[in-house]
């Protein structure tokens, strides 16, 4: 099993290479996150695939339902993630907010950033360019992974989502996490 | 006015029945007056009542029930609920919790807002549930039948849905008073182990 320090530090991970997606999914599992669930997004297709081969991932038919089964799943004991396209966070704010925000229920969203830069299909641009500020607006804190800063960036989610009690979001850029598809 | 409307239990009436048949089930229970309503016939550590996310109460007991395969979870919802979350029926049908228990007050309006009609009154969803896979579905119209149905399926390995037409009346129900961090500190804490 690898995990994260092994493979920032590892010989086959050198600089700027890419997470693969059992690595990723061993980080979130050693910050003790045990509840998966979500929508699908390519961007995120090799850490669901790995989610489902340890039969971790429930698979849901909405984001908001998604961030309903995770509030359920929290209350009852466990530490929930969330997986989402970023037009899932449109789905899902109302949840977000009179859910989660205001009865204090904590969640990782592992949100995949369509749209970054203005490079996507159409209906990706408009959620790609205001997302951060979005989010911003609506007092969820969130931050981007990037392959060097993974470590530093899985501790920030570990520290802020549990003790504050409140919905982070982890973005998810293509061709930072390992796809199904190179 | 409906042909049956007369002879219809309120909600809160409805709802007290099963309340005496429940004692440390967790209950979520759906926005607007359904949550006021039982906050006010009962108020248990184990209710987790919602003032929001509207839709959203089968998907939360879900997660509970998932977490928690040896506790039967019951969870009060309304035709408006269940129609704007109707996605949560096909994923409750797939996953075939054994622990669920869906329970819709079906008063063919949006209660909170004025009365408007929903359109429950043309789609059954009991039926709909049950197309999704729900394994045990019944529509009560009085009673003695919502009381004998739910003893059975408080019973039976579900998921189960229990959908009872009631009239529109909404119980003079003051605001839950809990604040909701409190509500889900309540919850979790009556829901433990």
């Amino acid at each position: 099993m690898r995990r994260l320090s092994q493979a920032c530090a590892g010989d086959f991970w050198g600089e700027r290479s890419v997470i693969e997606s059992d690595v990723f999914v061993q980080a979130m599992q050693d910050m003790g996150v045990n509840f998966f669930t979500g929508v699908p997004d390519s961007i995120l297709g090799g850490i669901i695939a790995e989610l489902m081969t340890r039969r971790l991932y429930v698979p849901a038919v909405r984001e908001d339902e998604a961030v309903g089964m995770a509030a359920g799943a929290y209350m009852a004991g466990r530490t929930p993630a969330v997986l989402m396209q970023n037009s899932g966070l449109g789905t899902s704010l109302n949840a977000l907010i009179s859910l989660n925000l205001i009865y204090q229920q904590p969640c990782v969203l592992i949100v995949s950033w369509r749209g970054r830069g203005g490079k996507d299909a159409p209906e990706h641009l408009v959620m790609g360019e205001v997302m951060p500020q979005l989010l911003d607006t609506v007092k969820i804190p969130h931050r981007t992974l990037t392959e060097n800063t993974a470590i530093e960036d899985f501790r920030w989610v570990a520290a802020t989502f549990m003790a504050r009690r409140i919905p982070v979001a982890l973005f998810i850029t293509k061709g930072v996490v390992k796809g199904l598809h190179p | 006015m409906r042909p049956e409307q007369g002879t219809l239990v309120s909600r809160a009436q409805a709802m007290a029945a099963l309340l005496e048949l429940l004692t440390d089930q967790p209950v979520i229970i759906c926005n607007g007056f359904p949550s006021r309503e039982a906050h006010k016939i009962a108020d248990r550590p184990t209710h987790f009542y919602m003032i929001g996310s509207m839709g959203n109460a089968p998907a939360i007991a879900l997660g509970v029930a998932l977490a928690k395969p040896n506790k039967q979870v019951v969870t009060f919802d309304g035709d408006g609920n269940v129609l704007m979350g109707m996605g949560t029926l096909a994923t409750v049908g797939a996953l075939k919790p054994k622990n669920f228990i869906h329970v819709v007050f079906d008063n063919e309006v949006y209660g909170t807002t004025g009365n408007q009609p929903t359109i429950s009154n043309v789609v059954p969803l009991e039926k709909v549930a049950k197309a999704a896979g729900y394994v045990n579905v019944e529509r009560v119209l009085d009673r003695d039948d919502l009381i004998y149905e739910f003893k059975d399926m408080l019973k039976k390995d579900g998921p189960s849905m229990l959908l009872i037409k009631v009239n529109e009346f909404a119980e003079d129900a003051g605001r839950v008073v809990h604040d909701p961090p409190d509500i889900t500190r309540r919850f979790m804490k009556a829901i433990e182990g």
